[in-house]
């Protein structure tokens, strides 16, 4: 099966740059100017997205606020900044991450290398279907259920009473980490695809096994892919706000428990940047909109930087990748298994 | 006999060994990764099993009418809340049908404004546009794409919503359904409208990839035929990308079936039944969809009834996006005819 060559159709060169349209129907010509009409109108709620957040963000935000700790005030100028919600958006991204790349590229090597017996390989694949289709506030709820188990107390902290609380950064951690597998397994699945037979012959023609085969010759070769769908499961994790507030719990300063320093941090809870924002909009408790804006603003511009990185990392990988694909199609790939929640 | 001893050793014992450590290794390799794909088969299953364990009481109190109408949702939930059954009921007493009016009448309506606009938009996109505002539009997609939904319900809040409220909602209609419900920004028209632009990039995404990959013969026939640009792209091009918008609709439903956040944000927060024959009102009703309620209950996970009835909703929303998943599994399958991996 050949994949389309999707960045370039071929008859672009012969294509005039703008339509003749005078003399098509009446009903045809108010469709084209429609199509032109819904690709501008795209561009401008893009832009107009980007700027409010940008006018109001920079607008209410101050350098300090980056390195206070939020504070319970009635005055939304005492509230304090978001160094708190900073930290705990990069540890849970980052941990999330590190959980879910090595799985999702072992996940994505065993479908597209063994996939044997192949009803399971199917089972596993429509499961990983299921997962990036499944709501996160589903996932966030079964993963309270794991974590509250006494068994597990260990990662969160346990009442008095013996209950298990459940929530904790490494709770929100694993269960983000979930939620980001899809993205990985669907990028890395897609790579390995793509590459040529030739490459597992010639390994095989040398003598080497094939689990060497993947990891000397195919991992290798399709690192873009890879880093690709990492960058795009650390923008889902960063952006979800449902397992945050299930799993991370509602207070917005981090909450250490116990006296070591960085595991008893892991097992606290805290607040990461998306239920800053949440909590700060008019619709949670705290309802400082003008922290709110800030603060979603520090958040898109993460986004932009994690997208950004997307762009060059695939413009780097088509330099020496054959197949030439547009970002946009290399990104689709990863999002072949759901789509982008969050 | 003349042979050195070394010789046969050198001759058979390394290829045999290597033989026989190479195929252990491969096969361990082998079983590593089988056994972590297996997993997320066994966390699909055990997911969905524990969600509806945990939800039966829910749904054994209520029977068949768990997913019909009758009182209003919020009560109770407050009703379990507060551990007061209301008069005449039992304390599981719970009538889902506003909730899950609301969510059928936000998803379907953003659904189906999203499918013609992105279909619209798919056309310009691989036809129309001039190739530099291709460039353009290529990161646009992806940065709506990946905006966080909080940020999305933001603006909805502190823009969209105060706007509809000033400009679209007269006091004559806040009044004319004062003594049923109050009308504010926050309701199902600035919920769709948001939720459209949410799920529009994936579904732009895919389709233009599906356009891109329509044969250039094929149109290049029809316009040979004397048929002009938009009847080509209309009556070919459409049709061959067929199965590519029907699986982008399936994913962008299960997507706005998933959302919660943004929702909860900007719906209007009240589970009420908006009712279609209330004219134009209808649309500036609030409403609020099965994930919106999760999201917004979470708080009261600790309540044994009302975490029956919480996990009742996820199990209703589990299905319906696992049912979602595998038909677009299944409508993907199509594509690989025309080469299409969306």
């Amino acid at each position: 099966m050949s994949t389309a060559q999707l960045s370039v159709p071929p008859s672009e060169v012969a294509r005039a740059p703008r339509e003749n349209t005078s003399g098509w129907p009446l009903i045809d010509r108010f469709a084209y100017v429609m199509c032109w009409a819904v690709g501008i109108g795209l561009c401008v709620i893009a832009v107009a997205i980007v700027l409010y957040m940008f006018v109001k963000g920079i607008s209410y935000l101050h350098v300090g606020m980056l390195f206070e700790s939020p504070a319970p005030a009635q005055l939304q100028s005492q509230t304090g900044g978001f160094l708190d919600p900073i930290v705990g958006t990069l540890i849970v991204s980052t941990l999330g991450t590190l959980i879910a790349a090595p799985l999702g590229v072992a996940i994505a090597a065993w479908l597209t290398e063994y996939g044997r017996p192949a009803w399971l390989a199917r089972a596993v694949e429509s499961s990983v279907e299921i997962i990036s289709g499944a709501p996160s506030v589903v996932l966030a709820l079964f993963g309270l259920l794991i974590f509250a188990q006494s068994f597990l107390g260990f990662l969160s902290q346990t009442a008095s009473n013996g209950a298990v609380y459940g929530r904790s950064f490494i709770a929100a951690s694993a269960v983000m980490a979930v939620l980001g597998l899809p993205l990985i397994v669907g990028a890395t699945r897609e790579g390995l695809i793509q590459l040529p037979d030739r490459l597992r012959e010639a390994s095989y023609a040398l003598g080497r096994t094939r689990a060497t085969t993947i990891r000397r010759v195919l991992l290798p070769a399709i690192r873009p892919s890879i880093a690709t769908g990492t960058v795009l499961c650390m923008g889902r994790i960063i952006g979800d706000t449902a397992i945050i507030r299930l799993l991370l719990g509602v207070s917005l300063t981090t909450q250490p428990v116990g006296g070591t320093p960085i595991l008893g941090a892991l097992r606290g809870t805290g607040s990461t940047l998306t239920s800053y924002v949440y909590e700060n909009s008019p619709a949670g408790e705290g309802n400082a909109p003008q922290k709110a804006y800030a603060a979603a603003f520090i958040l898109l511009m993460l986004i932009l930087l994690l997208n950004g990185l997307v762009t060059w990392i695939t413009n780097r990988g088509a330099k020496d990748e054959p197949s030439g694909r547009s970002g946009l199609s290399r990104a689709l790939g990863a999002l072949r298994f759901g789509g982008i929640e969050k | 006999m003349d042979l050195h001893p070394l010789a046969t050793v050198r001759a058979r014992s390394p290829r045999r060994t290597r033989r026989w450590a190479a195929g252990s290794t491969d096969r361990r390799v082998e079983l590593l990764l089988g056994a972590l794909a297996v997993a997320t088969l066994a966390f699909i299953v055990v997911m969905i099993a524990t969600v509806f364990i945990k939800a039966w009481p829910s749904f054994a109190h209520n029977g068949l009418a768990w997913f019909g109408s009758g009182g209003d949702p919020d009560t109770q939930l407050r009703a379990m809340q507060e551990d007061k059954a209301l008069p005449g009921h039992s304390i599981y007493y719970f009538r889902s049908w506003p909730l899950i009016w609301g969510t059928i009448v936000t998803t379907v309506a953003a659904v189906l404004i999203a499918l013609v606009a992105s279909t619209l938009a798919a056309i310009f996109l691989t036809e129309f546009a001039p190739p530099a505002l291709r460039r353009t539009l290529d990161p646009v997609i992806r940065l709506l794409a990946a905006v966080p939904s909080v940020i999305y319900g933001l603006i909805g809040i502190l823009a969209v919503a105060p706007w509809v409220n000033e400009n679209l909602l007269s006091n004559s209609r806040k009044a004319s359904v004062e003594y049923v419900v109050q009308l504010n920004g926050s309701n199902l028209t600035t919920a769709v409208l948001i939720l459209t632009i949410m799920i529009l990039p994936i579904m732009v995404a895919i389709s233009a990839n599906a356009f891109a990959a329509v044969p250039a013969s094929w149109r290049e026939g029809s316009a040979a035929l004397g048929v002009n640009r938009w009847r080509t792209i209309w009556r070919v091009s459409l049709r061959a990308a067929r199965p590519a918008i029907a699986a982008a609709t399936v994913l962008s439903t299960a997507r706005a079936l998933g959302e919660a956040v943004m929702l909860a944000m900007v719906s209007g927060g009240r589970g009420f039944a908006a009712n279609p024959l209330d004219g134009i009102t209808f649309f500036f009703e609030p409403v609020r969809p099965l994930a919106a309620t999760i999201f917004q209950n979470s708080e009261g996970l600790t309540i044994p009834v009302l975490a029956h009835t919480i996990y009742a909703m996820a199990a209703v929303l589990l299905v319906s996006a696992a049912m979602l998943s595998l038909a677009g599994w299944a409508s993907k399958q199509q594509l690989k005819r025309y080469g299409i991996r969306a």
